[in-house]
């Protein structure tokens, strides 16, 4: 059984500064292109790692140090400029918690809408859509339109979802976050039971502690490249030593 | 996405509009969706798609039928052009809609991957859902009229519907790629659809361009697909309940069958540039 996600050779560039005027790339292209249009900045550059089935990684670093655009690439919200990814199986990627959601939908139209998103079939959604609703523990509002829920409530039924989609990779962006204290704890039990279960979780986390506990291996980058790989805990610990 | 789970999948790369058909139960939320949201607080809700269309409907025919007189040289006018104007609303509608709908649904574009052809084509499906009341209407309008189609005509109406719809789609993708680079594109298309129902026989007929301009002229402004499918909407819903001698376009149903290439072409080209420009849309909408 090979690698879950394999990545060789990332490069990712982005432009700084944008043109959305025609006027303005139509005058910069009778000028004869001089100089650049927009300024770019490496975002990832020569990025390889793998990662196993069953496994658990945080991708750590400071903030800007490339984290959600490789989750991004992984995910295949973007594209990279040079290198590969290559992903195995079902793959669920929350960039943030509840992005799929309307707020002018119930709660119930948008568990199916956002489910659907993430890649669950009707039946599937039919199947969980009990168990969802009893995860985020808001039965009661659950016809509500999501507008009137607090930020608490929102975030409650948007990782309900999202943990009932069965992923074979599952990428989470700082949705560790979420909620009060009991309901952090029931999150942290989901995701250990999603990772005993064989899935591959990928975190961008900035709760060091937790990342300890929960991660089997942490990869940190540093102004988009990979400084340092192995166990979570080795990982925090170089970390914490350069802040 | 993929569910196998022995073979490896490039993530963001997917099949195009294949990958709509797929998912098309995701297709059907995001179309409930955008009717949903288009109605929010609204007393009427979905009695507006009678509403607005009957209201230029009315404007239109007191302007040109009672004022211009352009009626009296097309019998049975206010069929006539009520079934031109169905065609030119769906299209004008799932096309600019089409064009903006990416931009509009930024925020699952940037977070989330999925076959972002689905947000067009569900645009192109709202306003089919908005195209069937006025449908409706018309059919009761040529029943009173005394309507008595063939088969052949009806053909010709479904043909018509197809060749709308797959234009405005292949056109939709398109624009709405472009559009995520250059906000233009929505304004370009805006200014389209202006100009949209007058380079089609919808408020007056094809023989008066016939006696304007060269045949050549008169070919291509034929071929518009558009054009097609307001004369195949002629010819199954207001031909029939004419009594007197009326001269058809001729070959309706060959041209209706070059309009349906055209449309043709019109998707693959507009799914090719789109797939171009799709990796950058996260970055870049």
């Amino acid at each position: 059984m090979g690698a879950a996600v394999i990545v060789k050779g990332l490069k990712k560039t982005f432009n700084l500064r944008h043109s959305h005027s025609l006027k303005e790339t139509l005058v910069w292209l009778v000028k004869g292109r001089k100089g650049d249009l927009t300024k770019k900045f490496d975002a990832l550059h020569d990025v390889s790692f793998e990662i196993q089935p069953g496994e658990t990684v945080a991708l750590l670093g400071f903030n800007g140090s490339g984290k959600s655009t490789l989750l991004k690439l992984i995910s295949g919200v973007i594209l990279p400029d040079q290198g590969t990814v290559r992903t195995k199986g079902r793959v669920a990627g929350l960039i943030e918690v509840g992005a799929g959601f309307h707020p002018d939908l119930s709660g119930r139209e948008n568990v199916y809408l956002n489910a659907a998103i993430l890649g669950m079939s009707e039946q599937e959604i039919h199947e969980k859509f009990d168990d969802i609703v009893a995860f985020s523990e808001i039965e009661q509002f659950i016809d509500t339109e999501v507008k009137f829920y607090s930020s608490g409530m929102f975030l409650r039924l948007a990782f309900a979802v999202a943990v009932h989609t069965q992923p074979d990779i599952f990428l989470v962006d700082e949705i560790l976050a979420v909620g009060d204290e009991p309901f952090q704890r029931k999150c942290l039990a989901k995701i250990k039971q999603l990772s005993d279960e064989g899935r591959t979780l990928v975190v961008v986390s900035h709760d060091l502690d937790m990342i300890s506990r929960i991660c089997d291996r942490g990869v940190v980058l540093s102004s988009g490249t990979v400084q340092f790989e192995g166990p979570a805990d080795q990982a925090v610990a170089w970390l914490r030593e350069r802040n | 996405m993929s569910n196998s789970t022995d073979t490896y999948a490039v993530p963001g790369v997917g099949a195009g509009l294949l990958d709509v058909y797929r998912r098309r139960y995701l297709l059907k939320l995001i179309v409930r969706k955008e009717l949903r949201v288009r109605y929010r607080g609204s007393v009427l809700g979905l009695a507006w798609s009678y509403v607005k269309p009957l209201v230029q409907y009315v404007v239109l025919f007191f302007a040109l039928g009672i004022v211009l007189r352009v009626g009296d040289q097309i019998p049975n006018y206010a069929l006539y052009m009520f079934s031109g104007v169905i065609v030119i609303n769906f299209f004008s509608e799932a096309f600019s809609n089409a064009t903006r709908s990416i931009v509009s649904n930024a925020a699952l574009v940037k977070k989330i991957y999925l076959p972002r052809e689905l947000f067009p084509v569900a645009s192109v499906w709202v306003a089919a859902v908005h195209f069937l009341p006025q449908l409706i209407v018309l059919l009761a309008a040529a029943l009173l009229s005394g309507w008595h189609p063939d088969v052949m005509q009806l053909f010709g109406a479904l043909l018509g519907f197809i060749i709308v719809a797959v234009t405005a789609t292949g056109l939709g993708l398109l624009a709405g790629a472009i559009n995520v680079f250059f906000r233009d594109a929505e304004n370009i298309v805006d200014m389209l659809m202006m100009i949209v129902t007058w380079t089609s026989p919808v408020l007056y007929d094809w023989t008066m361009i016939r006696r304007l301009a060269a045949p050549w002229v008169l070919t291509i402004y034929q071929l518009n697909p558009i054009t097609v499918a307001v004369e195949l909407f002629h010819w199954a819903f207001w031909y029939p309940t004419v009594d007197q001698p009326v001269e058809l376009p001729p070959h309706l149903l060959v041209t209706g069958f070059i309009g349906l290439g055209m449309a043709a072409l019109f998707l693959v080209i507009g799914q090719i540039v789109f797939r171009r420009l799709e990796g950058h849309f996260a970055q870049e909408v």
